[in-house]
C-alpha cells in the first residue's frame, strides 16, 4: 500500500494479536497499513459501529482458513477460524442485538439489506416467513444458534468463509 | 579571495562546458553519447546484486517481517450464482430458487474481501516493489542488512543528490526557456510550410532537452504506427511527463486547461507557434463545446494529432482503469500508446494528493533515471454497431494488453469521488433475482 514505512512497534498490542488470531506479523503490519488507510479521519476507528484495529483484526480473524493441524486442549479458547466461530460469526450477522436469537424484525433488516429496492415488502415478508418455518425447530418464532447451526450443517462452513491469506 | 573566484569561474566554465556541447547539442540533434546507456547498465548490476544480498539477509534474520508485493489475499473467483449456487447444492432442487440462511456467508466474504484489499484503491499509490531499489522513499520494512548495502545506497545518495540533480535542473531550465523563447520567436512568422517545420524542430529539441534533464531513457517500439497528422493520440495516463516521453519522438497538439503561473506563461506561448487545445476553465465543463472544438481540429487534416489521456487521472501504471468515451466520440483515427515505467529506477507515479508539481518534479530528479517502454499500437476505428463506451472499452483492452497491465474497468474518477449507489442497486438486483425472479417474475417491475 504505498510507500510507507511503519514498524511493528506503532501497533497497539501486535504480540497479543498475532498469538490470539494465527495473523503473521507480516499480516498484521499490512492489515495495519490498510486499517490506516481506511481511517480518513485518523480517529483510530472505523465508521458507524466504531471499530478499533484490535477489533477489525479480531474480526478478520474469523476468515482466516480452519487451522487442521492445530490440536487444542480443553482448556483453550475456541478459536476465531474453527467451524463454530466461522458460524458464530455468520449467526451474528443476523442476531444484531447480541440476544442468541434471530428475531423476525433482524431477519427482515438483513433481508432488505441484501434486496433493497428491488423487492416488495409482502415479498419480503413471504421470504422471511418460509425461512423462520423451515429453520425454527422449536416453534418460537426465533431462531437460536443451534437451530442456526442445523440448518447450515450441509454447507461448508470452512471453506465458503475462508479467505485465502497469501504468506 | 582572487584565487577563489578564479577557481569558482573555471568551474563554473567546465560546468557549462559539459552541459552544452556534451548533453545539449546532441540532445538537440537527437544522438546520444551513450553515457546513459552505460550508466543503466551500472545500475541493473547494482540493482541485481542488492536484491540477492536483501534476500541473503532475509533468510539469516527471520524476525523481520517479509513485504508482502502481491498483496494479502487472493481473491476468490466466481460470480454470484456460481457461489450460491454452492452454497444451496446440500438442498432439495425444487428449493434451490429460495433465500437461505446460508446465502449472509457469500456477502460477508466478498465484502470482507474487498475491505482487506482492494483492487481499485491501490491503484492510486505507488507501485510496491518486490526488493528495494536503494532509494531512500521505497524503503519499506527493509532493514539493515549489511554494511556494503548500506554504503551503496550512501554513495547513491550521493551521486543522486550532488551530482545528477544539479545537472538535470540545468537541464530543465535550459529546456523550458528555449521552449517558450524558441516558440515566442516562431510565432512571429506567417503561416507557411517553414514556419511548421520551424515549429517542429522547436518542440522537438526542448522535448529532447527535458527528457535529458530527467535522465530518461524511452525505447519506442513500432515506429511504423506513430500518429499521424488528423489523429487523435490516446496513451495511459502515469504522469505529466508522459507527455514528454511522447513529444521526444514526434509533434502533438497538446490538449487541456490553461493555468495561471509557469505553465500557464509555457502553454501560452506554445500555442503561438502551433495550434493546441487550450481550454479555460469554464469551457471545460461544457462537454459539448470542447468536442466541437477537438472535432475541428481532427478535420483539419493538416493538423498535428491530438494528444489525450482517456482516464482523466494519473493512475500508478500497474493497471489501466476506464477510458472516458468524450475522446471517442470526436471521430477521426485513434492511435493507441502504450506507457510502461521500469519501476526499479524511480517511480514516476504522480500521486497528487501526496505531493504538489514541485515536490513530485524534485522527486523525478533525484530518482536514478526513468525507463520507458513505449509501445505505438497500429490504428484502430470505430466499427458499425459500437457505441462510443465499447470502442474506448476496445482501445483500453488493446493498451492494457500490450503493456502488460491489467484491464480495469473502474472509473479513474474514484480517486477523489465516492462510488455510486447505482453499483450497490445492482448487486442488489442480482441477488433479488435470483431469489424473487425464478418464482414470481410478473410482480418484479
Amino acid at each position: 500500500m504505498g510507500s510507507s514505512s511503519s514498524s511493528m512497534t506503532n501497533i497497539p498490542d501486535a504480540q497479543q494479536l498475532i498469538q490470539e488470531t494465527g495473523f503473521s506479523a507480516a499480516h498484521i503490519l499490512r492489515l495495519y497499513e490498510r486499517f490506516e488507510f481506511l481511517d480518513k479521519d485518523k480517529r483510530g476507528e472505523l465508521r458507524q459501529e466504531t471499530v478499533d484495529f484490535a477489533s477489525f483484526v479480531r474480526i478478520l480473524a474469523h476468515f482466516r482458513p480452519t487451522d487442521t493441524s492445530r490440536t487444542r486442549d480443553g482448556a483453550q479458547q475456541e478459536p476465531a477460524n474453527s467451524s463454530t466461530g466461522k458460524l458464530k460469526s455468520a449467526f451474528q450477522l443476523y442476531d444484531q442485538d447480541r440476544d442468541g436469537k434471530i428475531s423476525r424484525a433482524e431477519l427482515l433488516q438483513v433481508l432488505r439489506a441484501m434486496m433493497g429496492i428491488q423487492v416488495t415488502e409482502e415479498q419480503l415478508h413471504s421470504i422471511a416467513e418460509r425461512a423462520i418455518q423451515e429453520a425454527d425447530l422449536d416453534r418460537d418464532d426465533a431462531i437460536s444458534f443451534d437451530e442456526f447451526r442445523q440448518s447450515l450443517e450441509k454447507v461448508n462452513v470452512d471453506h465458503k468463509m475462508s479467505i485465502r491469506f497469501l504468506k | 579571495m582572487e584565487d577563489l573566484w578564479g577557481v569558482a569561474l573555471d568551474v563554473f566554465q567546465a560546468w557549462i562546458f559539459v552541459v552544452v556541447f556534451l548533453i545539449m547539442l546532441p540532445a538537440m540533434f537527437g544522438l546520444s553519447l551513450g553515457v546513459t546507456g552505460v550508466y543503466i547498465q551500472i545500475l541493473v548490476r547494482i540493482l541485481e546484486w542488492a536484491t540477492l544480498r536483501i534476500q541473503r539477509g532475509r533468510r539469516e534474520q527471520p524476525s523481520v517481517p517479509v513485504p508482502l508485493p502481491n498483496g494479502i489475499i487472493e481473491r476468490g473467483g466466481g460470480s454470484m450464482e456460481e457461489e450460491m449456487g454452492q452454497l444451496r447444492s446440500s438442498r432439495p432442487p425444487a428449493a434451490a430458487g429460495e433465500f437461505s440462511l446460508s446465502d449472509v456467508l457469500y456477502f460477508s466474504k466478498r465484502g470482507v474481501e474487498s475491505i482487506v484489499d482492494d483492487q481499485v484503491t491501490q491503484r492510486f499509490s505507488s507501485e510496491e516493489l518486490a526488493s528495494w531499489n536503494l532509494l531512500t522513499r521505497t524503503n519499506q520494512n527493509f532493514r539493515y542488512i549489511s554494511l556494503r548495502l548500506t554504503v551503496i545506497w550512501g554513495v547513491g545518495v550521493f551521486v543522486r543528490y550532488c551530482v545528477l540533480f544539479p545537472l538535470r535542473i540545468t537541464l530543465a531550465i535550459i529546456g523550458l526557456s528555449w521552449l517558450v523563447i524558441g516558440t515566442t520567436l516562431v510565432g512571429f512568422l506567417p503561416e507557411s510550410n517553414a514556419k511548421n517545420w520551424l515549429s517542429e524542430l522547436v518542440h522537438l529539441t526542448c522535448y529532447r532537452i527535458c527528457a535529458r534533464g530527467l535522465s530518461a531513457t524511452v525505447h519506442y517500439h513500432n515506429k511504423e504506427n506513430k500518429p499521424q497528422k488528423g489523429g487523435i493520440c490516446v496513451a495511459n495516463h502515469t504522469t505529466p511527463i508522459d507527455v514528454v516521453i511522447l513529444a521526444n519522438d514526434g509533434c502533438y497538439a497538446m490538449v487541456g486547461q490553461i493555468h495561471g503561473g509557469l505553465m500557464g506563461v509555457i502553454q501560452r506561448s506554445m500555442v503561438r507557434s502551433c495550434p493546441h487545445v487550450w481550454f479555460e476553465r469554464s469551457e471545460m465543463k461544457d462537454r459539448h463545446a470542447v468536442t466541437s472544438r477537438l472535432r475541428a481540429h481532427v478535420a483539419a487534416k493538416t493538423k498535428l494529432p491530438i494528444l489525450i489521456f482517456p482516464e482523466g487521472t494519473c493512475i500508478n501504471n500497474t493497471s489501466v482503469m476506464m477510458f472516458k468515451k468524450g475522446s471517442f466520440e470526436i471521430g477521426g483515427t485513434i492511435y493507441p500508446v502504450t506507457i510502461k515505467y521500469d519501476p526499479r529506477f524511480g517511480d514516476a507515479f504522480w500521486n497528487s494528493s501526496k505531493y504538489n508539481m514541485v515536490g513530485y518534479l524534485l522527486r523525478m530528479m533525484t530518482s536514478w533515471a526513468i525507463v520507458v517502454n513505449v509501445w505505438y499500437l497500429p490504428p484502430m476505428t470505430i466499427q458499425d454497431g459500437e457505441d462510443a463506451a465499447q470502442f474506448a472499452s476496445r482501445v483500453k483492452s488493446a493498451i492494457a494488453h500490450q503493456g502488460g497491465l491489467l484491464d480495469l474497468a473502474w472509473d479513474g474518477g474514484l480517486k477523489r469521488g465516492k462510488v455510486k449507489d447505482s453499483y450497490k442497486e445492482e448487486q442488489q438486483k442480482m441477488y433479488s433475482s435470483i431469489i424473487v425472479g425464478l418464482n414470481d417474475s410478473n410482480t418484479l417491475q
